[in-house]
Formats: C-alpha cells, structure tokens, sequence
C-alpha cells in the first residue's frame, strides 16, 4: 500500500470513528434497560407510550402541509424568476438563505410578537391558528434546502423551450406547470421535500416556543426524564433522518433523462 | 382573398433597447407556400420567427393569418405549430404522449387521439414507435417527433427555427426531403428558418434573403439564384466568381475584360466610362471547353483540382484573379491536373454586374 493511501485510510477511519462510536454507544446503551442482557424493552416502552404516538403523528401531519406549502410557493416562483426575471436569481438566493442565518429563536420571537392573541392577526389566538403558524414557520426553516432543490431540478431542463413548445400547442400556465414542470423535476421537489420531512420531525425550538405537541418538544421531555428511551429514541429519530436522505439518493435514479443526439 | 394572402407581415418592426433588429419587413404568402428565411446568423430570422409565434412583441407592425390580425393574440391563442433546433420534446412523456400534448390540450378525446397519434407516427415514418421515451431516440427520430407533434393538432402554420442544424450532415439532407414531402402531402403553410443556402434552396417554394434585419431579395430558388437582385443575395446564395472589368464605352456597353472588349446587355444606367465593376458568374457557368452559347475567352492557369463527386472544381488563376470552375465529372476522360493551361469560356449574357 503506498503511504498516501495508508493516511488516507487513517483519516477515514478517525472520520468514521468519530460518527460511529457515540452512534454505537447509543445503541448498545438503549439495549440495556434490562439488567444483566440485551432487549428492546426501551423500544418498546417508546413505542407503547401514547405520547410518543400523538406527538409523532401531529409533526408528521404538520411535515406533510409544510411540504405541499412549500411546494407551492417555491415551484411557481423559481419558475417564474427563471423564465421571467433571470435578474432578480441573485436577490432569490439571498432571501433563502435568510433562514440558515437568522437563528430560530429570533424567527420565533419575531411571530409571537406579530401574531400574538392581541395583535391584528391573532394567529397564536387558537390551536389551529398556531398550527398554521407553525407550518408557514417550517415552510421558512426548509426554504433553503427546497429552493436549492427545486432550481437544480429546474437548471437540469430548458424550461424555456419547453414552456415555449407547450404554449404553442396552446397550453396554459397552469397546464405547463402541472403537466410538464412538475414532473420532470418531480425527483428534485422530492428531495427537497424529504429534507422538509427531516427538519419538521426533530425541531424543537419553535414547537415548544409556539407550545405545540410535537415530536421535538416530547424528545427533549423524555431525555429530561427517562435513562434507557432517550437513547432508543435518539436511534428512532437518526432512523427516520437517513431514510429519508436514503430515499433522495434512490430518487436521484429516477430523474428525467434528455438526450442531445445528433445522429 | 385570404389562401393568396394567408400569411401576412407588414412593417415587421423589432427594438432591443437602441438597436433594431429586425427594420420594417414586409411580406405576403399564399396558403400551402413553403417559405424559407435565409440569411447570416444575427440577421433576424429567429427573431421574426419568433414574433410570429408571439413569443416576441414587435415594436411595430402586423401578422395576420388567414384573414385574423394575431399580432396582439397570446401564443398559446394563435393556432400554430412550431419545431425547435433543440428537439423540445417533453422528457416525462413517451413519444405518443408529447405527439397527443396539442389535441388534449385541445380537448379532442381519447379514441381520437390515439387515431391520430398512428396515423402521425406512420407519417414520420415510426410507426410503434409510441411507448419509446425520447431519451430512447436518435436525434433525427426525435426531430421527426417534435415535426409530428407540432402538426398533430393540424395548425394554420408550421414554423420551423433551423429544425436540422443539431443534426449530421447525411440526415440533415434526408430529413429535410422528408419534411418537404410531408409538407407537400399536408398542404400546410410552412415558414424555415435557415442559414444554410443549400437547404433553403432545395425545399423552398420562396426564399426571403436576409440581411442586418432586411429584406434582400423575395423570389423563387430559381430566380434568387440566377437573378440576385443585390449584391449580397448574389454573394451570399450559391458559389459566385468576381471578375475585375473596366468600362470603356459606357453609351455602348463595353467594357474591358483582361485585355478584351466585350460587349454587355443591361448595363445599369449611371455607370460612366472607366468605372471599375464586378462581373459576377457561377462557377458552373464557366467551362474549359466552349459551348455554343460561349462568346469569351480567357486563358490561365489550373491552381488546384477538387473532386466533389458528381463535379470537379477546377481553381483556376486567370491573369491574377482566381475562379472556380465546375464540370461534370467524366469517367473516360483524363483528369485534368494542377499546372495546365485552360481557356475558360464564358457567355457574355451570364455575367452579372455588381457595382464596386
Ligand atoms: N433578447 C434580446 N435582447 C437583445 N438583443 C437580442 C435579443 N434577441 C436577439 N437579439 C439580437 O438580435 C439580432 C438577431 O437575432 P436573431 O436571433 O433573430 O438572429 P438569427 O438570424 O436567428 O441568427 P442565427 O442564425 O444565429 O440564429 C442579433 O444581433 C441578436 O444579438
Ligand atoms: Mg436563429
């Protein structure tokens, strides 16, 4: 083995180590919680807790509507600033990236101000009005990632020509969008929205600010209280997180395939 | 009154900030014309194309098809068909899916549609073809598709943006016989964008010669060939000699042609004795050995023979200047080679006169 090669194992393997070891450790702990041998009784005392089903089930809902939100907002409007206004990319980029600098707390603080119960638009008012906030909230935490996502999607077809191809046929914007847009950067919204799914399930800071049920809220009740289902859920939740990075990377197989032949 | 004017431009007027690109242009088409627009790149032959389509606003002027003044109509409202130089065919759907797009947005129902996506297909010449995704296509299969899409929903107007020129040279020339005959077959009026001269003058019923965002000349392949209205239509359509003459007796149409007084028809008036002209002529109006018609002769040189299958380009040096010559090829003869004396012989009547 040439010597180069040999540190670059070595630091592999410390990189690896340094991912792996606390992840195993985790693991072998939450395995314990029976003295003496290995069960998954921890797992089971998670998965058997009501609180853990309610609260699953509602970041899982609120995930689902962040994604079709943010869907919605986004597609349109890399397809418009794309098609359109090509000059104003710069200033798009800029606005995504908001969300990565200004910390969620600050974003949080700036709602509970805006919308509080006595202010014109009284989101915080009701359950349901928190609901929405907290869902236009993760549509702005996702922002970055589902803009990222969409515009490489979009980067990877001549959306001009193809616009241009369908309007002569006389389809509508509405139709292009849906019928020929969409789907040839399904792959990439797909993406973008499995990220959207892996930040909404595990946030803790605006849930529990906006006091709402959610999984990240209960994670950290649990690991304030319990020895054995932290680790177990701590699993559970880097479970969930890779399959839907797993489920990018399959994705990714599925991407619409041009060809510029010239024969 | 509308099949002799069905496509109508007047006064076709194109600015991007300060510069216009495309200056005033007019032309009239009857119903069933195959029309080229031929012309160096950045002439504006996209860009008219593309105000037809409605994809652009002119800054001036009108279209009207068929009778209907479409300048002011959105694209999608136009009734038009359109072939793209980068195929466009939509990536997610398979061949009959993107040749049935135009009728289902169209709202022609299903039987029909699936009736007529076969008969498109049998067309274009790729029948079961349907199922294939265009990934899965040759360039010049997907073409032919994009042509099938385009007429599927039957347009008033196929346009064409230099539809072969991402294609190889043997199946640019078979796939635009291909285009033309089934432009032929469908009647369809069809407009075809083209730099190449070639191929605007072997499928045009007309050509419009473009330049810097005019008109040259608007004619037959046959009369913009041997009848150039100006010198850049000469120069641009087809190979073209330029032989040095003087004139020498202007009242009589003489002139001085290396050493010899020849007599020219149709000197144009206000050329006065000793102007320098051009005298314009196609190679394959020059010949080594006479013809009937031929009544001057020049002596020179042969510089360089090219085989070029069915005619040999003699280059010849005559006294200075250097002209092509085509023959056709013959098998029994010797080749001629690179050093001999020729007379070149030309008919006074097939020079063109070009102001210098
Ligand atoms: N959006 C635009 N803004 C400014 N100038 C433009 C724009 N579109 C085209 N032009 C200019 O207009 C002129 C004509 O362009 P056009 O595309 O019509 O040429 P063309 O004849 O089709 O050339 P080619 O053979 O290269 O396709 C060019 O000089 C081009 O730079
Ligand atoms: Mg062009």
């Amino acid at each position: 083995m040439k010597p180069n090669k040999l540190w670059a194992w070595i630091v592999f393997g410390i990189g690896a180590a340094y991912f792996l070891v606390p992840l195993i450790a985790t693991f072998e702990f939450s395995l314990k919680m029976r003295r003496g041998y290995y069960s998954f009784d921890s797992y089971a005392s998670v998965f058997s807790d009501p609180r853990f089903q309610t609260t699953f089930g509602y970041s899982t809902l609120i995930g689902l509507f962040a994604i079709v939100v943010g869907i919605l907002v986004v597609v349109p409007a890399v397809y418009f600033v794309r098609l359109r206004l090509p000059h104003l990319r710069p200033l798009m980029e800029f606005i995504t990236l908001l969300p990565l600098i200004i910390p969620a707390i600050v974003l949080v603080y700036g709602y509970i101000r805006l919308y509080n119960s006595s202010s014109i638009i009284p989101f915080t008012g009701s359950a349901l009005g928190t609901d929405v906030l907290l869902t236009c909230a993760y549509v702005t935490l996702a922002l970055p990632y589902m803009y990222r996502a969409v515009d490489t999607g979009m980067r990877a077809i001549d959306i001009k020509t193809l616009t241009e191809a369908a309007q002569i046929m006389g389809a509508d914007t509405a139709r292009i969008i849906t019928s020929i847009i969409l789907p040839n950067i399904l792959v990439a919204v797909l993406s973008g929205a499995f990220l959207t799914f892996a930040i909404v399930i595990g946030e803790f800071t605006i849930a529990s600010l906006l006091n709402r049920p959610a999984f990240g809220p209960y994670l950290q009740n649990i690991g304030a209280n319990r020895a054995y289902e932290p680790s177990a859920l701590a699993i559970i939740s880097f479970i969930i997180t890779w399959g839907a990075m797993g489920m990018i990377q399959l994705l990714a197989r599925f991407a619409p395939r041009t060809s510029a032949r010239t024969d | 009154m509308s099949d002799e004017h069905f496509l109508r431009v007047e006064n076709l007027t194109k600015t991007y900030g300060t510069t216009t690109v495309v200056k005033g242009v007019s032309f009239d088409f009857a119903k069933g014309e195959f029309i080229s627009l031929l012309g160096p790149s950045g002439c504006g032959k996209t860009t008219i194309l593309r105000m037809i389509a409605g994809f652009e606003t002119p800054s001036r002027g009108s279209i009207t098809v068929d009778g209907e003044n479409i300048t002011a109509i959105p694209p999608n409202q136009r009734r038009l068909g359109m072939v793209f130089q980068a195929y466009a065919l939509f990536p997610n759907l398979n061949v009959g899916d993107n040749i049935a797009f135009g009728l289902k947005v169209a709202g022609i129902g299903r039987d029909e549609r699936r009736t007529r996506v076969e008969e498109m297909l049998k067309l274009i010449g790729l029948p079961g073809y349907d199922k294939r995704f265009p990934y899965e296509l040759s360039g010049g299969q997907q073409q032919r598709v994009a042509l099938a899409r385009a007429i599927a929903p039957r347009p008033r107007l196929l346009l064409l943006d230099e539809p072969l020129s991402a294609l190889d040279a043997k199946i640019r020339v078979s796939l635009r016989q291909e285009i033309r005959a089934i432009q032929r077959e469908l009647g369809i009026t069809t407009v075809f964008v083209t730099h190449d001269q070639e191929e605007a003058l072997s499928i045009s019923d007309r050509i419009v010669v473009m330049n810097a965002g005019d008109i040259e000349q608007l004619g037959t392949p046959h009369d913009i060939y041997n009848r150039p209205a100006t010198r850049f239509a000469a120069t641009f359509v087809g190979q073209l000699n330029t032989l040095p003459a003087r004139i020498s007796d202007a009242a009589a149409g003489q002139a001085n042609l290396g050493g010899r007084t020849i007599t020219l028809p149709g000197l144009p008036s206000g050329i006065v004795n000793g102007a320098e002209i051009g005298l314009a002529i196609r190679p394959e109006m020059l010949s080594p050995v006479p013809r009937a018609e031929s009544d001057i002769s020049l002596d020179g040189t042969i510089h360089d023979v090219s085989f070029l299958g069915s005619v040999v380009r003699l280059r010849v040096d005559l006294q200075g200047t250097m002209v092509n010559v085509d023959t056709f090829n013959d098998q029994s003869a010797v080749p001629p080679s690179r050093g001999d004396a020729v007379a070149v012989h030309m008919a006074s009547r097939d020079l063109m006169i070009l102001p210098r």
